[in-house]
């Protein structure tokens, strides 16, 4: 806080400078190769537990990101304190909103596919790849029968 | 901690001067881009909650595996995206260098940047556009999906509905952050900022432009490698 109170208002967010927007370029880049190797390490893989592990360090490292992007390159991180608050709790509703609304998704869906059989066995039927014109109606009831 | 800013920070709130020292612009600024950040989160939660909703999803490998110029047949999974997101990382941080050059007073530094900065969100356009009337050709749109779900299951329309809407949805901010972006340049040109004294218009577009970066990381991470 020690830009609080005799600093003037221009320059009270000027922030490290040039190096630090070198520095955080390279986070930037790095974490996004990152994302990248993890996306390529996963693509043949099978769903399962370190499918999801995966995908869990990619979101940690989306939101990596979204703090350097927030912090540096918006300078919020450079900004008074009551400033960052106003901004940063309101978004902390996506917590709940995460939270709650996939939850709901995933037991809407648990839900149909127990008492819905109908929607259930649509949903496992296989779709004809190639071809946009042929995989049509007729193809689809080949496959169910 | 709390001790010692309770004392400073109520200087600013005893009148005289903003209490969140920045001007009133660059507040509103952020306030706009917090209400976006809440209209682009619906989407995607909206996006994550169907997605949970639905039995099956087509492979985002599967989908999105080519780039321009690319022999028919090719399966470059990521690649072309990845060039998308660099394009908008650096983007971004030519944007900053604008801003930086604009605290110095650097009008032609504050002018380079910019028209790097322009190229950049030019040249991400031109990579959506491509991909769009890719994905079109190959029988996607919206109301249609030609993919079927990663295990061969006949998918729903939510997949091209979600992914043309939200990526479309970013393509305008894109596009608005383009056209804010040669207005500040125009009155760069026209030394608005220097006559004025200060830049910190080029401050409040910045914030804009990095907002639309911070959006894309998600919409690349939510649709590309989830």
């Amino acid at each position: 806080m020690e830009h609080t109170s005799a600093v003037l208002h221009q320059d009270h967010n000027v922030g490290g400078g040039k190096k630090e927007i070198v520095r955080v370029t390279v986070i930037l880049s790095v974490l996004t190769i990152v994302e990248l190797i993890l996306g390529f390490i996963m693509m043949g893989m099978d769903e399962g537990f370190l499918k999801h592990f995966i995908k869990g360090a990619i979101v940690i490292l989306m939101l990596a990101k979204a703090f350097y992007i927030v912090g540096y390159f918006m300078h919020l991180k450079h900004e008074l304190r009551n400033l960052i608050m106003t901004i940063v709790v309101p978004l902390f509703l996506f917590v709940w909103f995460i939270i709650a609304f996939l939850s709901d998704g995933n037991s809407y869906k648990n839900l149909r596919n127990t008492y819905d059989r109908f929607h259930y066995d649509h949903s496992q039927m296989k779709m004809e790849k190639k071809e946009p014109e042929s995989k049509g109606k007729e193809e689809k009831h080949g496959e169910m029968n | 901690m709390s001790t010692t800013t309770a004392p400073t920070a109520t200087k600013h709130w005893s009148g005289g001067k903003s209490p969140f020292n920045v001007e009133y612009g660059k507040l509103m600024m952020w306030y706009f881009l917090m209400s976006d950040a809440f209209t682009f989160g619906a989407f995607l939660i909206s996006y994550g909650t169907t997605r949970f909703a639905t039995n099956g999803w087509p492979n985002p490998n599967e989908v999105f595996n080519s780039f321009p110029l690319a022999p028919e047949g090719v399966h470059a999974p990521l690649v072309f995206v990845s060039i998308m997101t660099f394009i908008l990382i650096i983007s971004s941080v030519t944007m900053v260098l604008a801003v930086h050059a604009g605290h110095n007073m650097d009008k032609k530094g504050v002018v380079k940047y910019l028209i790097w900065t322009i190229i950049g969100g030019l040249a991400f356009l031109g990579c959506q556009a491509w991909e769009w009337t890719h994905l079109f050709h190959e029988g996607a749109w919206w109301g249609r999906n030609p993919f079927p779900n990663a295990d061969g299951t006949i998918s729903t329309t939510n997949f091209t509905n979600f992914f043309f809407t939200i990526t479309g949805f970013h393509g305008f901010h894109v596009f608005s952050g383009v056209v804010i972006n040669v207005i500040m340049l125009i009155m760069t040109l026209q030394n608005k900022f220097e006559n004025r004294g200060h830049y910190l218009m080029i401050e409040k577009a910045g914030l804009y432009w990095h907002f639309v970066d911070l959006v894309w990381v998600f919409v690349f991470t939510c649709f590309y490698l989830l």
